[in-house]
């Protein structure tokens, strides 16, 4: 364990940056914490968290795939590929931090993302523990620790000291390379940990109980009469998924100019009405299907492929953004209730 | 700004085909000049126009646009252009609210007999935009590699 | 207010309506959520009204009034205005509505309230004026004014367009400088401008909440859904289609925008949309005199209508922005 005092965090941004990016969640101009490129004088935010997850760094909204050309009566093929440079991720959230072994779970698995796989390569995750949870958080529900969060580095931010532990290869290689930082005895954080683990206890969905979904439940959770009463405010728009840290969905698109062609994928949302269209039409007609297939995606289905793991980490984003206030803590508990 | 000597602007006209766009020709058959860099797409009345075209001009490589249509009173189906004259009075205020140059769009109201006053107005535009320079606010840059 | 609740029951009760729409309770005290209640003891049990009911009802009724039978909803001043356009624009069948005015001092909301550095926040109470908010982490008096979302805190009528049936009193137009924040950048110069709408506009992350939740955005297909258009973008890929949205969006509601601040309200990423649509309220009020959008049944917007003598565009121009 090393530590560094919090007034010389700016130093320690510093020497990081010196050898490759870093970023950190930052106030922007309308006050909201936003994962932002470090520059001399940028402010660590007080905020818990940032409004838009830290999954856009390893999956950008958009992202170029391939381009075309049309030379010489012939197509060519344009390389749009660019090869990212190492960087840093400070102050990532536990919930986000285990957001990235969701998303590895689908990106790094066959067929391999490679786009993904080599921003996850070159990126040295730096967690930040929570001790001031919000009463939107429910991470505990989802089995992760706010007050030891995994990474490549962990640290805790405690009477105006960081603390700061190595968990990796790739962290050991960030830490020798910061002489700044100095050794302190290793149970440092446990009070603080013991202080934020007794108040996620305390709060409101702590105790959210998930037994009803999971893997295997698609025939009992499917045809629940609860998803239409669930879904008649829903908007459709695409709020929850665009926050959201483990929404992982895309769709590839093209930009046409008239003599070339760039192909991109961008971040789609299964609760627009032409998620998945087809040319047969549209397997999810009404929002009540699209907004089923978001839910269950999570609970359920993620879990049945992936060893029961639920596709959600709690983190909020979505009670605190949704426009008419419908998240998956209510469908959980409305769903979880099972007919008498 | 990157203006040189040899940079020319592209310059959009939307021409109204019952009196601009004959306004053009009539201009053409009294061998009166206006810059080869103005791009005329005829519409049927300047009320045709969607804000939208004003926008996508831009958006593939426009410096300027500008709007001819019949003279108040004027228009073919009695009243498209006063409507027009209210949608692009509050549209170019709104770009210039969002910083996007002012100067970059402009409406005149041409008619079929008016061609010198065609090639005056060309000549005028071009001249504004050439001073502004390249079109950079409301650029999309995927279209200028 | 009282009685919103017992309004409710009653007509549902006396079978009045078949339908009441409203808000439902949530996890917390305030993520209350848009609802149809069909029977009594659905409202005796989750139907609230506080002072977190902002969402505007009136986009619902599009398809509850077409639903068959006779559906109440509770309406507050700028729902209203809302509510009236729809009915102009011929997407609410009126007769199927029992309109509830509920008269209405601002809603609070929780994204400002947090934006005071309050955290985890366990309950908001009125008390003298002033609210109570109490957190896991200690309470705070904050000034009640200080809570309310944007669109309250500038209010721009109390007065109801449309009612019933009205709960509380009928209220007057309110000038609470709607305007100002227009003019302060009409006054900046136009790279001023250009820098503050960039550094706005390029937080947007495509989402759709302004456009999802605006009563006037009620196209049945939007040109940006539509892959025929050609102008499908699911996420803005570039700066230019930042704004192209947003320019258009704010044009295509321009004259029938009711100001009811729905797309501030929702946006996760605390755009200040509303500056768009008041701009174009502020230029149309200047141009063609005072209007405003769902204040009546009769009058034609003015993007719909013209005069001989109306200003040229040039003329805009030389206002330099400014009306």
């Amino acid at each position: 364990m090393k530590q560094i005092a919090k007034t010389e965090l700016d130093t320690l941004f510093a020497a990081i940056t010196a050898e490759q990016k870093l970023y950190i969640p930052a106030d922007d101009s309308a006050g909201q914490a936003q994962f932002t490129l470090w520059r001399p004088g940028l402010a660590l935010s007080g905020r818990l968290n940032t409004a838009r997850s830290a999954k856009d760094l390893f999956f950008p909204q958009v992202e170029n795939l391939v381009g075309f050309r049309m030379h010489a009566g012939a197509i060519e093929r344009v390389e749009t590929r660019e090869e990212p440079e190492d960087f840093v991720i400070f102050g990532v959230r536990a919930c986000d931090c285990r957001s990235f072994s969701i998303l590895d779970r689908v990106f790094l698995s066959e067929p391999v993302d490679t786009f993904y796989q080599m921003r996850r390569a070159h990126a040295t995750v730096v967690t930040l523990a929570c001790t001031r949870p919000e009463e939107t958080c429910f991470c505990a529900a989802m089995g992760v620790d706010a007050a030891d969060p995994a990474g490549d580095v962990t640290c805790w931010l405690e009477d105006g000291t960081l603390l700061w532990r190595a968990n990796t290869e790739k962290g050991e290689a960030l830490t020798e390379k910061l002489p700044m930082l100095r050794p302190c005895p290793a149970d440092a954080a446990d009070a603080q940990q013991a202080r934020t683990r007794a108040l996620m206890q305390k709060l409101p969905l702590a105790k959210l109980d998930l037994s009803a979904f999971g893997a295997g439940k698609t025939r009992a959770l499917f045809d629940r009469p609860e998803w239409a009463s669930l879904s008649e405010a829903c908007l459709g728009c695409g709020t929850c998924t665009f926050v959201c840290p483990t929404c992982q969905c895309y769709d590839v698109e093209e930009f046409r100019d008239g003599s070339s062609v760039r192909r991109f994928r961008c971040w789609d949302s299964c609760m627009y009405s032409d998620f998945t269209k087809m040319s047969a039409g549209q397997p999810r007609p009404t929002q009540r299907e699209r907004f089923r297939q978001r839910f269950l995606h999570k609970l359920v289905y993620f879990p049945e492929n992936n060893d029961g793991v639920f596709g959600c980490v709690g983190c909020g984003r979505c009670l605190a953004k949704c426009p008419i206030h419908m998240n998956i803590v209510k469908v959980i508990k409305t769903l979880g209730v099972t007919h008498a | 700004m990157q203006v040189n000597s040899e940079w020319k602007p592209t310059i959009v006209a939307f021409c109204c085909n019952w009196c601009s766009y004959a306004g053009a020709d009539l201009s053409g058959t009294n061998r009166l000049s206006y810059p080869a860099n103005v791009r005329i797409i005829r519409i049927p009345c300047s009320c045709r126009l969607n804000p939208m075209f004003i926008l996508r001009a831009f958006q593939r490589g426009a410096d300027g646009v500008i709007l001819c249509g019949c003279h108040p009173g004027d228009c073919r189906y009695t009243t498209g252009n006063y409507y027009a004259r209210r949608r692009m009075t509050l549209l170019f205020s709104m770009l210039d609210y969002l910083g996007i140059e002012r100067a970059r769009t402009r409406v005149e109201w041409v008619s079929a007999a008016e061609g010198a006053k065609f090639a005056a107005t060309m000549n005028d535009f071009v001249q504004t935009v050439t001073a502004l320079g390249e079109n950079r606010r409301l650029e999309d840059l995927r279209c200028k590699a | 207010m009282q009685g919103v609740k017992e309004k409710a029951i009653e007509l549902l009760r006396s079978k009045s309506v078949d339908r009441v729409v409203g808000w439902k309770a949530g996890e917390f005290f305030y993520d209350l959520t848009p609802a149809v209640f069909t029977s009594v003891p659905e409202v005796e049990q989750s139907f609230v009204w506080s002072v977190f009911c902002a969402a505007n009802l009136s986009k619902y009724l599009i398809a509850e009034s077409r639903r068959g039978g006779k559906v109440a909803a509770f309406l507050k001043p700028c729902d209203t205005y809302s509510f009236v356009q729809l009915v102009k624009e011929h997407r609410i069948l009126r007769e199927n509505v029992h309109v509830v005015g509920v008269q209405c001092a601002g809603m609070c909301d929780m994204e400002t309230i947090r934006s005071h550095g309050l955290s985890a926040v366990t309950s908001v109470a009125e008390q003298d004026g002033a609210l109570r908010v109490e957190t896991l982490y200690g309470a705070r008096t904050l000034d009640r004014k200080d809570a309310l979302g944007e669109k309250c805190r500038t209010c721009k009528s109390k007065k109801l367009a449309v009612y019933d049936e009205l709960l509380g009193e009928q209220g007057c137009d309110e000038d609470n400088g709607r305007f100002l924040e227009v003019a302060r950048i009409e006054a900046m110069t136009p790279e001023e401008r250009f820098a503050f709408w960039r550094g706005e506009l390029s937080r947007c992350i495509r989402c759709n909440a302004c456009r999802n939740v605006c009563p006037a955005c009620s196209c049945e297909t939007c040109v940006f859904d539509n892959p025929d258009s050609g102008l499908r973008n699911k996420a803005a890929a570039d700066a230019f289609e930042e704004n192209l949205f947003h320019i258009i969006r704010a044009f295509h509601v321009a004259s029938r925008c009711t100001d009811c601040g729905e797309c501030t309200r929702v946006c996760p990423q605390h755009i200040p949309l509303h500056l768009l649509n008041r701009k174009f309220i502020k230029d149309i009020n200047g141009l063609y005199g005072p209007y405003q959008a769902g204040a009546d049944f009769d009058t034609k917007p003015p993007l719909m209508d013209f005069t001989l003598h109306d200003p040229e565009p040039s003329q805009a121009a030389v206002r330099g922005g400014g009306v």
